[in-house]
């Protein structure tokens, strides 16, 4: 009679030190969830009142007005973010439509046609530029870029005047969103070009040589292999730069002439974005427009969050696509 | 024998076929001219003017020309390569300008306004449209060190947590985490701000500090030390880790006597480049840390000064001569920390990859 031992337990349980360090570094892992729930939380708690009473008009209105009498107590509030809005997303636009062309361009030469001591000190170079402050941006923009920018801005009016976007209703044409968008630019050509880059490195090296083999011009190889395999990256990087210029703050503010009202005229000196107004209100705002800019913080942070989502999904989504 | 072959008539000596010959160089050379010419027609002719405009015209022209010579060369595969070389020549110039641009900027009028007093005084008995002499940026070095560094009490730990999480638990969250802590990086610096102000200013100190500001510059510092952490550490190979565990170790014995020493240079580098991104911010200091003018030690009490604000300062309260000449000595300082920083980063991982 022949008994059957019980299987042996093949499951080892890690040790007390082990479940420790592994309980401390999930915790840990979790913070960046934990901020940025809690970013969600507090904006949403402080800008919850201005939201309900404004309702949707708070993203489609477009008045920003605080009455009050002599002893200073609030008579009537109105907070409606529709300009900052369509100024956030005119300079940002202006700055992916300059900015992008520029950084695949470039990342393709210093990808496909730059020598390799060039290439390493240019690279240095871009990666030093995405480390400026933000500030140096908007000082240089406003100093150096803008009588030029200027310029460009009336040559532009003058051709493409019929246009109703390069329209002005008033020769003015310093601290345009046009202006601004220059600058956001400049700002995001570092990190779209590194992300471009990144990404037209990880071509595959056989579809490369497979391409020449055939008798491809560097042109050619470029338009039926890296293009297509790139696709994704290059949307995605300029998707993480579109983030980036919505969410500039200070750069935009010394630039731009920060007029509360809806201006979709890029060439004329007048708009604003959201984080500029937050700057420009939080320090003499009362209690009560700080929640509204608690609130209009919020929407810029779920813009961004959004924008950046999408981003990330298409630069790492990467890979398999392509012929 | 050898000396037979290369005597010999027939053998055609060796040459070197991809290098362009003499008639393909000289025309070369005349595209040049001819562009160089066609550009300054282009400049009296049309709207164009100053130094930007030349150089667009001499791009179109120098574009066109070399278009047409390639085309007659070697018919339309050649003519759009040309084209392409020429725009991404173009781009990789329009990139670089503003670079040497604001450089330049920064050296030249920076220059004007140093002096030995910049390091030694505060901007309490001084305005920003006082003489040079008087005043400096004392205050502004001291807090934004104090600041900086806080923020990376803080933000170390978190991040090197986060990276070790993502490449040595591997649990089931890590996809959801990485994507988070890339989305956090995109978070603008002003939301950060408000952020502090909402959860911890209004709430409970009512009063905006240096330690307001660390914990701003913490929350922009988080993502991209945790991000840099993360790639060295997946560069480290598993032989490592399963050679320790091999030995017996456990696996927290494992990451803190193997893992972590083969990636300390890294993590170095991980922390400069979060303290260089941090160190220029504006936003975030004008709204939680207040801006003293006056060289404050304590992070917990009294307002803060750091750079960015003495720059923001200098700049929106002057019109003076001395107060430009103040705004881009701070700006000079600001820009010579950063590059120094990142040279540190760049020296140290180019020494970690010989060995």
């Amino acid at each position: 009679m022949t008994q059957v031992p019980a299987p042996r337990e093949l499951v080892t349980k890690p040790r007390l030190s082990d479940q420790i360090f592994r309980v401390i570094v999930t915790a840990g892992g979790m913070s960046s969830l934990i901020i940025l729930g809690l970013i969600f939380a507090f904006l949403a708690y402080r800008g919850f009142g201005v939201i309900r009473v404004e309702g949707l008009g708070f993203i489609t209105n477009s008045n920003w007005d605080v009455i009050e009498d002599e002893s200073s107590n609030i008579v009537s509030q109105d907070y409606g973010l529709a300009a900052m809005l369509v100024g956030t997303i005119l300079s940002a636009t202006v700055a992916v439509i300059v900015g992008v062309p520029i950084a695949v361009f470039s990342a393709l030469f210093l990808e496909f046609y730059a020598g390799r001591k060039i290439r390493s000190f240019l690279i240095a170079l871009i990666d030093l530029m995405a480390a400026f402050p933000s500030i140096l941006f908007g000082l240089w923009g406003f100093l150096i870029l803008m009588p030029s920018a200027e310029y460009w801005a009336k040559l532009l009016n003058k051709y493409l005047g019929w246009i109703p976007i390069f329209d002005v209703p008033a020769p003015f044409f310093t601290r345009s969103p046009f202006i601004a968008g220059l600058v956001l630019a400049i700002m995001i050509i570092p990190i779209a070009t590194s992300i471009s880059r990144e990404v037209f490195s990880q071509t595959p090296l056989d579809r490369i040589q497979a391409a020449y083999a055939l008798g491809a011009t560097r042109f050619s190889m470029i338009r039926a292999v890296v293009l297509p395999f790139g696709r994704g990256g290059i949307v995605g990087g300029a998707m993480l730069g579109l983030g980036r210029a919505m969410g500039e703050t200070v750069a935009v503010y010394t630039v731009l002439n920060i007029v509360y009202q809806v201006n979709w005229q890029v060439l004329f000196g007048s708009g604003g974005n959201i984080a500029s107004l937050i700057l420009l209100k939080v320090n003499e705002a009362d209690r009560e427009e700080v929640n509204a800019l608690m609130a209009a913080g919020l929407v810029l942070f779920l813009l961004t969050l959004v924008i950046n989502a999408i981003a990330n999904v298409l630069v790492n989504r990467l890979g398999k696509t392509g012929r | 024998m050898t000396s037979a072959i290369s005597q010999n008539p027939m053998t055609p000596k060796p040459g070197k076929p991809w290098e362009p010959t003499l008639k393909e160089r000289s025309q070369k050379i005349l595209n040049f001219f001819i562009s160089l010419g066609l550009s300054f027609v282009l400049l009296f002719t049309t709207g164009l003017n100053g130094k930007l405009g030349w150089f667009i015209a001499f791009f179109i022209s120098f574009t066109v020309v070399s278009f047409i010579a390639e085309f007659r060369r070697a018919g339309k595969p050649a003519a759009q390569d040309s084209l392409l070389t020429s725009v991404s020549r173009f781009a990789i110039t329009l990139a670089v300008i503003p670079i040497v641009s604001i450089l330049a900027t920064v050296a030249v009028k920076g220059w004007r306004g140093l002096h030995w007093g910049l390091f030694t005084q505060d901007m309490a008995q001084a305005t920003v449209n006082d003489p040079i002499q008087n005043g400096g940026m004392l205050a502004a070095i001291v807090g934004t060190l104090i600041m900086v560094s806080l923020a990376l009490v803080f933000t170390l730990p978190i991040s090197i947590l986060t990276a070790l999480y993502l490449t040595e638990i591997k649990g089931k969250f890590t996809r959801p985490i990485r994507f988070l802590v890339q989305a956090m990086s995109g978070v603008p610096s002003i939301v950060a701000g408000l952020f502090i102000l909402s959860s911890v200013i209004y709430p409970i100190t009512g009063e905006r500090t240096g330690l307001m500001g660390a914990l701003a510059l913490a929350i922009l510092m988080i993502p991209t030390v945790a991000r840099t952490a993360e790639e060295v550490l997946l560069l480290i190979p598993n032989d490592l880790r399963e050679a320790g565990l091999a030995l017996g170790a456990t696996q927290w014995r494992t990451v803190a006597m193997v893992v972590v020493p083969a990636v300390k240079s890294g993590l170095v580098t991980a922390i400069i480049l979060g303290v260089a991104r941090v160190i220029g911010e504006t936003a975030p200091i004008l709204l939680v840390s207040g801006g003293g003018e006056s060289t404050n030690f304590n992070p917990v009490s009294g307002p803060m000064g750091s750079i960015p604000y003495y720059v923001w300062k200098s700049f929106q309260l002057g019109g003076t001569e001395e107060s430009s000449q103040r705004t881009w000595a701070g700006l000079l300082v600001l820009i010579l920390w950063v590059l120094f920083l990142f040279t540190i980063a760049r020296y140290i991982s180019s020494r970690s990859q010989k060995r």
